[in-house]
């Protein structure tokens, strides 16, 4: 891995004050990307893997703040920064891609207008050299017939085409980041596998790093080359995708593995994980996992686990303490 | 082997999706109908699973609606237990109801957000009067959500307390309040969290060791699918194109379009695989493509497949619409 991360998360808290006190949706999140790199988030519903996306691009929600730590994007801090400089940054250096490609194109706009509008912003050129460029982008995310599709409107794309569109939009400044915030979840699984496809060439041919915001294991494991494992705002499990699915070492990744039916063995029981997550409010005292855990141990219940070194992951648990 | 419990016959359902009349006028346009289902005929042994997979518009869940009679079929018949569910007076319809239910895909859709747990459940039991006494029916309504791992005091809360895999426990009990022999599960575990969905599959297979149930299970998930079912019907554009077997679906695919579905699954243990990309997407269901629905995507089509329509025929051991199949062009 090069020296310099690309994007650089350290201690991220983000919280979202309600009248029944503030809620803790983030909680001492840290990792790095590197130039180039394709990271994985996955989680379930609720444990903060879109919020720390989010966070990322600047787009979060009211009353959502960043309340602690620090994001740099090549050195440069991008957590505190002036709205108007944000947008600068968002489109220019990050790119983001939607889980719903309907929302995330404007129904009133042709295709063309809003990718030549997202260039001529962000790149000194002319709105010739802008179309131009355009018309080269939709050709490279496969779209047939770019020069007249360009001037059609999003309703007249399925969705598939229409991510094809967003992944474009998404790549038009040559952005070295992009957030991709469950792309493929809206899609029917033959697209899927295009798409991801698509967005793995496009990412490694322009150079771009992302960040893919998934709960899809299978989309993980074929696209990514280190995965990070999110429960409860918090991070339980980082390391290479590999090692992270064949050999976890948080038990939450353990029986998150074993609850996914999978195509290659027959299993009369699938591994279940009893309970839910708790909600942001009930967050437990110690690990957060702790109520649901079978290795909980008396440490768990009082004590909360950073990221510790777990062979080639690292992992917040105590069982690896222990060793 | 027992006659099967659920018999389709060359079911069809046709939706008028035309413009209204003055437009048409104004506008010169035809009538313009969707084929959702056309001609699909299976069967489902008693206690067995049988589910239907294929991808958005492929006419799935149209099918699970034409079984319980939520849409009127436009062809074809349903027979449940050897009665002909189509030719049945309202009365022998509902006493038929009783026998079969359904789940529905969305557990926040599905359960009514201003009753209680208690009266989401005793809903079909009051109805059908099953259990009139209101010391029973709770009683019931406990022992039912006991079966599904929920206490019997969530009884007196509202759906709003519970999370998404919890709910669908409610509609699993809600759904077993009359003790039917058949559920159609529409995308049960769609709407989940793997970890739930492994908590709900868990339940239902769980159940069905325990009560005989027959399943028709709804998915887009061929993992799922796999884990459940014992037979697989792959549907495309509103016909079933391979019908067979878990095994033999999964260990030996005939069709292209099953290949092509195996294909796009992502496989979390082999990492780094390069799969082969599907090419092109589904037709618009309005204007299908002449011949075989499949033709303008498959590598294997020829001159035939573009102009006639492959029906499904029973060929080593499976039914399969393929004319390459038949040809031995593809093994």
């Amino acid at each position: 891995m090069s020296a310099t991360p690309l994007l650089e998360v350290k201690n991220l808290r983000v919280e979202f004050p309600t009248r029944h006190g503030t809620l803790l949706a983030l909680d001492d999140i840290s990792f790095d990307i590197a130039p180039g790199e394709i990271l994985g988030v996955v989680g379930e519903s609720g444990a903060g893997k879109s919020l720390t996306g989010a966070s990322i691009i600047g787009l979060l929600d009211p009353p959502g703040r960043i309340a602690g730590g620090e994001i740099r994007l090549a050195g440069q801090r991008i957590d505190n920064l002036p709205y108007e400089a944000m947008r600068k940054i968002r489109g220019r250096q990050i790119g983001a891609i939607f889980q719903d490609p309907l929302t995330s194109l404007n129904p009133l706009y042709t295709i063309g207008r809003q990718l030549t509008e997202t260039i001529c912003t962000h790149l000194p050129v002319s709105e010739d050299e802008a179309r131009t460029r355009a018309i080269k982008l939709l050709q490279e995310t496969g779209i047939q017939a770019a020069e007249q599709r360009i001037d059609q409107y999003p309703h007249q794309f399925s969705g598939g085409m229409r991510q094809r569109v967003v992944i474009a939009l998404a790549l038009a400044a040559e952005p070295k980041l992009i957030v991709a915030d469950e792309p493929t979840t809206a899609l029917d699984v033959s697209i899927q596998a295009q798409i991801i496809s698509l967005l793995k060439r496009l990412c490694k041919d322009h150079g771009a790093a992302v960040m893919l915001v998934t709960h899809d294991m299978g989309v993980i494991a074929e696209t990514c080359d280190r995965v990070a494992v999110m429960y409860a705002g918090r991070i339980a499990e980082i390391g290479p995708v590999g090692d992270v699915i064949n050999r976890p070492s948080h038990p939450y990744t353990v029986g998150l593995m074993g609850s996914i039916p999978v195509m290659d063995e027959d299993r009369e029981r699938l591994a279940q994980i009893d309970g839910a997550m708790p909600r942001l409010n009930a967050i437990p005292r110690g690990c957060a996992f702790n109520p649901r855990c079978p290795k909980v141990f008396d440490r768990c219940k009082s004590e909360r686990p950073n990221l510790l070194d777990a062979g080639v992951t690292r992992a917040a648990c105590w069982l690896v303490d222990k060793r | 082997m027992s006659a099967p419990l659920v018999q389709v016959q060359d079911l069809a359902k046709v939706f008028d999706v035309s413009a209204p009349w003055l437009n048409r006028v104004i506008d010169r346009k035809p009538r313009q109908f969707v084929h959702a289902v056309d001609g699909v005929s299976f069967s489902i042994e008693r206690g067995k699973t049988l589910a239907l997979v294929g991808e958005s518009g492929c006419g799935k869940s149209t099918v699970a609606r034409l079984l319980v009679g939520l849409y009127g079929p436009t062809r074809g018949n349903v027979k449940f237990d050897g009665i002909d569910a189509m030719s049945l007076d309202p009365a022998q319809t509902r006493t038929l109801r009783r026998r079969m239910q359904m789940i529905f895909q969305d557990p926040y859709a599905s359960l009514n957000p201003r009753w209680k747990v208690l009266d989401i459940v005793a809903e079909p039991i009051r109805e059908h009067g099953l259990v009139t006494d209101d010391g029973q029916q709770r009683a019931r309504v406990a022992e039912l959500l006991g079966s599904v791992g929920l206490a019997a005091a969530d009884a007196e809360k509202f759906p709003h307390q519970f999370s998404g895999g919890q709910r669908q426990r409610i509609s699993i009990a809600r759904a077993l309040a009359t003790q039917p022999e058949f559920l159609v599960c529409d995308e049960p575990t769609s709407a989940l969290d793997v970890s739930v969905q492994a908590q709900v599959l868990n339940i239902m297979k769980d159940l069905q060791r325990q009560r005989g149930l027959t399943y028709l299970f709804i998915s887009h998930n061929l993992a799922v699918v796999r884990h459940v079912s014992d037979q697989v019907g792959v549907m495309y554009l509103g016909r079933l194109v391979e019908l067979a077997d878990k095994a033999d679906l999964f260990g030996r695919p005939r069709h292209p379009y099953t290949r092509m579905l195996l294909d796009a699954i992502p496989d979390i243990h082999m990492t780094g695989r390069a799969r082969t990309p599907v090419q092109g997407e589904v037709p618009n269901p309005l204007s299908p493509p002449s011949g075989c629905a499949f033709h303008p995507r498959c590598p294997h089509a020829n001159a035939r497949c573009s102009s006639e329509r492959p029906v499904l025929k029973t060929i080593g051991g499976i039914q399969i619409a393929c004319h390459a199949v038949e040809e031995g062009r593809i093994n």
